[in-house]
């Protein structure tokens, strides 16, 4: 498939992650198994929101968190999610170089997250020992941001993998829709985290 | 539509359109930001009550989901029916699976 669809670059046309029929095909199913996930989350966070004062004596979850950490996340997050935005915006363009390295400032940014995130799990382990086992407060704690986390790393190695398979390729209309799905799936990820830092963390801490 | 019959490069009407957009999204990005700082101030200031408060959270929640939905995911050009529809059926069972966990454990 690839290389009888790649256009001219220079005659993109403007929507260049829907020109193609398998570029269609991608959105279409892309936005359905957002659907699905939006329901995978959903359930997890059910989950939490029924367990959470179910602590079995352990921690609590306003005496563990830290909204300054958390804060910090929400804005690494938000600012990849605009990042990525700037990206697909120099996709439009046509400008492979930009594209590129506004994606790669989106991975910085994101590798930031995942860092604080472990660092967070690390200090709720060693200092308070609050583990996936300590109760079941924990158990969908860890379920729910561990689901999340994952998804981050996923995205993550995801768009490394777009970026060195694509880095001598230019951009083209086989290629575009990968970028661009990419693009709708790091801010599914975002949607996701505003719902965890305002119902596990801001709504944790007031009890 | 003369987008492939042009002699090269993006024309330039696609190129204002582009620049349109992203003028709204960089507004939607510091609304985001906005609402981000004011949901945590409110919670460390602990300025609000109890009940109030999280109506207040929630909303502010959804504020942003709409505008990452909308401006960030483009949800609000054409060509997006069926993304609303599965985004939408995904909201909907989304509700029913955490009123029913969450209702479960007070009987």
């Amino acid at each position: 498939m690839s290389h009888d669809h790649s256009l001219n670059p220079e005659t993109m046309p403007h929507e260049p992650e829907k020109a193609t029929l398998e570029g269609k095909n991608k959105f279409i199913g892309f936005w359905f198994f957002l659907g699905g996930e939006t329901v995978l989350f959903a359930s997890l966070f059910g989950t939490y929101l029924a367990l959470h004062n179910s602590t079995a004596g352990g921690p609590a979850g306003n005496e563990l968190f830290g909204l300054e950490l958390v804060f910090v996340m929400t804005i690494l997050l938000l600012t990849s999610s605009l990042t990525s935005v700037y990206a697909i915006y120099h996709m439009k363009n046509n400008d492979f170089g930009k594209m590129t390295l506004w994606f790669i400032i989106t991975i910085i940014l994101g590798f930031g997250f995942v860092g604080c995130e472990l660092y967070e799990f690390h200090h709720y382990i060693t200092e308070y020992g609050f583990t996936f086992r300590s109760s079941a407060f924990g158990s969908a704690f860890y379920a729910l941001l561990g689901f999340h986390g994952g998804h981050v790393t996923f995205g993550l190695f995801w768009m490394i993998a777009l970026l060195i398979r694509n880095a001598r390729r230019g951009l083209n209309l086989y290629n575009a829709p990968k970028f661009y799905i990419w693009s709708l799936y790091w801010h599914f990820i975002d949607v996701v985290w505003v719902f965890i830092f305002t119902v596990v963390y801001l709504m944790g801490k007031v009890g | 539509m003369t987008e492939n019959t042009g002699s090269n490069k993006i024309d330039s009407f696609h190129k204002k359109k582009n620049k349109e957009e992203m003028q709204k999204q960089l507004i939607s990005f510091a609304l985001m930001i906005v609402f981000t700082i004011l949901a945590f101030v409110v919670v460390a200031t602990g300025m609000m009550d109890k009940m109030l408060v999280i109506p207040v959270l929630l909303v502010l929640a959804i504020v942003q989901v709409a505008f990452q939905f909308y401006y960030f995911m483009h949800m609000k050009h054409e060509g997006h029916e069926m993304a609303s529809a599965m985004i939408y059926g995904g909201i909907w069972a989304a509700i029913l699976a955490v009123a029913g966990l969450s209702t479960i454990v007070w009987w």
